[in-house]
Parts: structure tokens; sequence; C-alpha cells
């Protein structure tokens, strides 16, 4: 049963074959029979999850109307607030954090009477790409144990992955959603930058953050997106835009329909053009991106060559930006309002300062550092401005490239899972795993992950999907053509 | 392009971050290839660009000045390390 998608899994329950209580129950013994191997879960609400799943299942026999995801367990990066249920952030100094409020999206999932089901693991405050840097502890990848499951939503990524949960929610600063999705051969997606509210998302970048679904298909993604977007007062940066019903025209393909394959993502076939960064892809990657591409091009679509002449720019662009905006945003942290403070301290300052050295893990401090000596006297210009101005540059290239085609396609990542500790000793080697997820934050536009393969080895393989800004239904569209003629979605791994 | 130790200390203290000295050392190695790394923008001709913080073009909102629901202060302040009354409880902040 834990292997369904939400889809069947509602449709079983309308039909009258399963209740929200015996499918809460499958996925919690899944949880409790594979979660110690693959840590993924941070906290889990055994008795909160049951009860509301026979509150769920009470409204139904009473005949009340239900929400759109009524009955299905959903996990929840634990970067998100839920109102008297600790959120730690991965991080030390929130460990015994009980938030005071529901984050929007939560609030939307329990309008949708969707059971929240546990917290997932994920690299401290959202600052990582392997879930390696969580304060408590290593996500193992469902495929292969001694690999990570990617990150910074490692925990969700991996929980669909392990059919532990058949939806989840993760977020997205530099691909943490996406890379995560293509490690553990699922769907991810970053939705437009306003797409959905970040009240009560613990901030990271807040010019780069988005929250998006984890599902195993693009129906599940299709369903959890149209429930967790749209407006809200709360966060000014969420704009007033209609939320069409993504699951409605997921079957229509879109015709024409013109793919945009940027050089600098994917070598030319006869090697001209090949950037730097198309130089580092794995060749087993670029056989199935190109396998993915013959699809497309067998359902009518036209291959267009494009450039983005700077996007080998993007992960300096990105770790200027996002390092100042997070050495503001965990300013907050400083044993005054909440979180950890220091035991023993001499004044203020002192207090402050010893609060975040014993609070913050290694990576955050890393970041903090480089974004305050970036916005820091004589820097200042040099690094974050022209930062700023490269960003733009970014952007306008995505422009040109929406203006002649629907969307853009490459791999999600240059390699499949990697190791867990191989590339924790080299954080400049970490942050090139985002090489191509990142300028999608930077220029707001949505990206999806979908499986398109695996390995020799068996290690999944995501393609890349990127559109322009709210175009989130035609990128599920095109997604779903690809989906439609293959069956690497089905796949699960195989856990014993 | 290296940052010394003294620089990164400085850094740390404008950071409000306590430093071991193995972590100033290892800081002060890696934020040196990091920032090697992003000096590759200044190779760009970024002449006449605006810089862009933000990838909506954004406008003030405003609504009205009405009452609506907030915290108490029992909940805003149930998380404090510590606290007096209604207040957070810190150290003095003019000397000691």
């Amino acid at each position: 049963m834990t292997d369904l998608t939400a889809t069947e899994l509602l449709q079983k329950q309308a039909a009258g074959d399963l209740t929200a209580a015996s499918i809460t129950s499958a996925f919690l013994n899944r949880i409790r029979q594979y979660d110690p191997a693959l840590r993924a879960f941070l906290h889990v609400e055994e008795a909160a999850a049951l009860q509301h799943a026979e509150a769920i299942d009470a409204k139904r026999k009473a005949g009340q109307p239900l929400g759109k995801l009524a009955g299905l367990p959903i996990a929840v990066k634990d970067v998100l607030c839920t109102k008297g249920r600790r959120t730690t952030a991965g991080s030390k100094i929130l460990q015994n954090f009980v938030p005071p409020y529901d984050a929007h999206v939560i609030t939307r999932l329990k309008d949708a009477d969707a059971i929240l089901i546990g917290k997932t693991n994920m690299d401290e405050f959202a600052m990582g790409s392997s879930t390696e840097n969580s304060a408590y502890q290593v996500t193992h990848n469902p495929w292969a144990l001694d690999r990570t499951p990617g990150g910074s939503s490692g925990g969700s990524a991996a929980a669909v992955a392990a059919s532990q949960t058949s939806l989840a929610i993760g977020t997205d600063t530099g691909g943490s959603i996406r890379q995560p999705a293509a490690f553990c051969g699922i769907v991810g997606m970053k939705p437009s930058y306003g797409r959905v509210s970040r009240f009560g998302l613990i901030a990271y970048g807040s010019s780069l953050d988005q929250i998006g679904p984890l599902a195993h298909d693009l129906r599940d993604a299709a369903l959890l997106l149209e429930v967790i977007a749209g407006h809200d007062p709360r966060d000014s940066t969420c704009v007033n835009m209609p939320v069409p019903e993504y699951t409605k025209m997921l079957d229509q393909p879109i015709k024409p329909l013109t793919i945009g394959v940027p050089v600098e993502f994917l070598p030319s076939p006869s090697g001209s053009g090949a950037g730097g960064e198309g130089a580092g892809l794995d060749p087993e990657i670029e056989t199935a991106i190109r396998a993915a591409l013959n699809v497309y091009e067998s359902l009518g679509a036209t291959i267009k060559p494009i450039s983005l002449p700077h996007s080998p720019y993007a992960i300096a662009v990105y770790y200027l930006v996002a390092t100042a905006e997070a050495s503001s945003n965990l300013a907050r942290y400083d044993g005054v309002h909440f979180g950890q403070r220091a035991e023993k301290f001499a004044g203020l300052i002192d207090m402050v300062k010893k609060s975040r050295g014993a609070g913050f893990g290694t990576e955050v401090k890393r970041r903090i550092m480089l974004g305050t000596y970036a916005l820091s006297s004589g820097y200042i210009d040099a690094y974050y401005l022209k930062a700023l101005k490269v960003r733009r540059l970014i952007r306008q290239d995505f422009d040109r490239a929406f203006a002649e085609c629907d969307v853009v396609i490459g791999p999600t990542a240059p390699t499949p899972a990697f190791k867990i500790g191989e590339k924790t000793a080299d954080p400049l080697a970490m942050y090139l795993s985002d090489i191509y997820t990142i300028s999608a934050n930077l220029a707001g536009i949505p990206g999806i992950s979908i499986p398109c393969g695996f390995t020799k080895a068996g290690l999944p393989i995501g393609l890349q999907i990127l559109g322009a800004p709210f175009t989130e239904e035609k990128l599920l569209r095109v997604a779903r053509m690809h989906e439609r003629e293959t069956d690497w979605h089905k796949r699960r791994p195989p856990l014993e | 392009m290296s940052l010394s130790a003294d620089e990164v200390r400085l850094v740390a203290d404008l950071a409000r971050l306590e430093l071991s000295d193995a972590d100033v050392a290892d800081m002060a190695t890696q934020l040196s290839a990091i920032v090697d790394y992003i000096n590759q923008l200044q190779r760009v001709n970024t002449d006449g660009v605006e810089p862009l913080a933000h990838a909506l073009d954004l406008r003030d909102v405003f609504r009205d000045d009405v009452l609506g629901q907030s915290l108490s202060a029992d909940a805003a302040l149930a998380n404090a390390p510590a606290r007096k009354g209604d207040f957070y409880r810190v150290p003095p902040v003019f000397g000691e």
C-alpha cells in the first residue's frame, strides 16, 4: 500500500477500500521499519497523526466535505514552523524551539485535511547539498545507503523515495528541492519566487527561498502545489495571482513545443561550445539527458541549442547573495528572544557571541562569515553589489531564452548521489554540485526535477526543466509528456 | 587572495561569532579559497547594469490600520531563554 501514489491513495479512500487510519498506520510502520537505517525524520508524530487520521475518517463517514489531501500523510522539512511542535531547522541553536504559530503552508495543508506525519532532516538552516550538515543525524539515500540523499531537503526526498510518506514539503534556495529529488529518483519542484507564501518559514536567503512539493510523480506534485500556492498577505513577496488547477490540464501536452538546451548545461554533441560546466558532467547523466530529449523529439518537440552565457557565474553570485542575506537573517539568533543561550558569559556581547559560537555548526558559521565579509565596509561594492549586477545578467539570459523557447532543459545535477563524507572536507566542491540548479533561484523562475534514468550502479538521474516566471502549469505539462512515455517514476528502491 | 587570521577574527567579531583558534585557521584557508573562486566575477563587464536584489518588481504593500490577531505576551515569550514579567531578560547593556 505504501508504494501507491497520493492520488491512488485518495481514490482508494473514496472507493471505501482504505481508511486514513489504515494508510497512516502503514506509513508509520514503514518509518518504524526503515528509519533506523535511513534517518530521514527528526520527529515522527505517531499519536497525533493517528488521531488526526481517525478524525478525517469520521468526517468522511459523516458525509462532511473533505479537503484535497484528505487522509494523506505528509512529511514536512523541519524548517517550517508547526504550532506547539518542535521546529529545529536542523540546528542545535533551535533544539528546544516550539513555534507559537503555524507556517502558512502548514495551515494550507491542515485546511486540505492532510495529516502531518513528521518533520524531516535537513542541512542546518538549509545550508548544504547533502543533509550532512544537520546537527542531529546523517540521512542515507534509499537507493544506496552509503550515499547522501542530496540536500538540503534530503530528509523529505529520502522519505518519499523510501515510501515512508507519499508526499513531502521541501524548500529550495539554490537547488535544495530539485537536487535531492534527482538523487532520490523522485519529482521535486521549486515554484516561482512569490508563488508560495514563506510566512513561518525559517529564513535563509530571503530573495531566493521557495517552498515546494516532493512526490513520486507529477500528478501528486501538481496536487500538492495546488494546495500550497497562492496569496497570503503575511508574506509581502507572495504575489496575488490566481492559482491554476495544475492537476486539471496536466495530461494536455504543450504543442508546439520548443525546448532550449543551453550549451553551458549540455555540451553540443559535436563537442563544440562545451563550457566549463558541461565539461564536468558525468557521462552517464549526459546519455540519460540526451535520451530524454529524444523522447521529446519523438513527440514533435523542436530542440534548440541556446546559450545562457552568464550561467557559469551563478555559483559565485549565489555564494555572495545567499550568504549576505543569511548573515542578516541569522542575526536574530542572539540568545535573547528564542533559541539557545550560552551558560557562561561576561556581558551582553559575549553572551551573543558565545551563544552563536556554540549553537551554529561549521557550515552555518562559514556562510555567516562570508556574508558578513561581503557586506563589510570596503568590500560591499566589489562583492555584494557586483554579484547583484551579474544576477541581473543571469536573469536577462533567461528572459532571452524564454522569448524563443517554452522551456529550458538540462541535467539537475552534474553527478549522481555522491558518497557520505565524500565532499565534507571541501566546501567549494560541495557548492559546485548545485551548478545547474542555482541560477533558477537567482532569476526567480520555476524549475522541476523528474526521474529520467539510472546509472549502471543503480543510482537515479534527474532531468531539470526550467520555465519563465509563473509558468508552473506549462512546466508540469511538459514534464508530464516525458513521464507518460517512460516508467522511471514507478521504480522504488529495493530496501530490506 | 588570502584572508589572514586577523581579518577572520575581525569578521567574526562583526558577525558576533565566537571562534576557536582552530576554527580561525580553518576559516582563513576555506574562505580564502571561496573568495578566490568568487573573484571570477570581476571578469564580467557590468558597466551600466543595475543591481537585481529581487526577482519580482515589488511594491510596498499597505493595509488598513486595524487591529488583528496577534500573539499574547506569554506565547511570544514562551521560547525566551530568560524572562522577567513581560520582558526578555538580558545581561546589563552598559558596563558591568
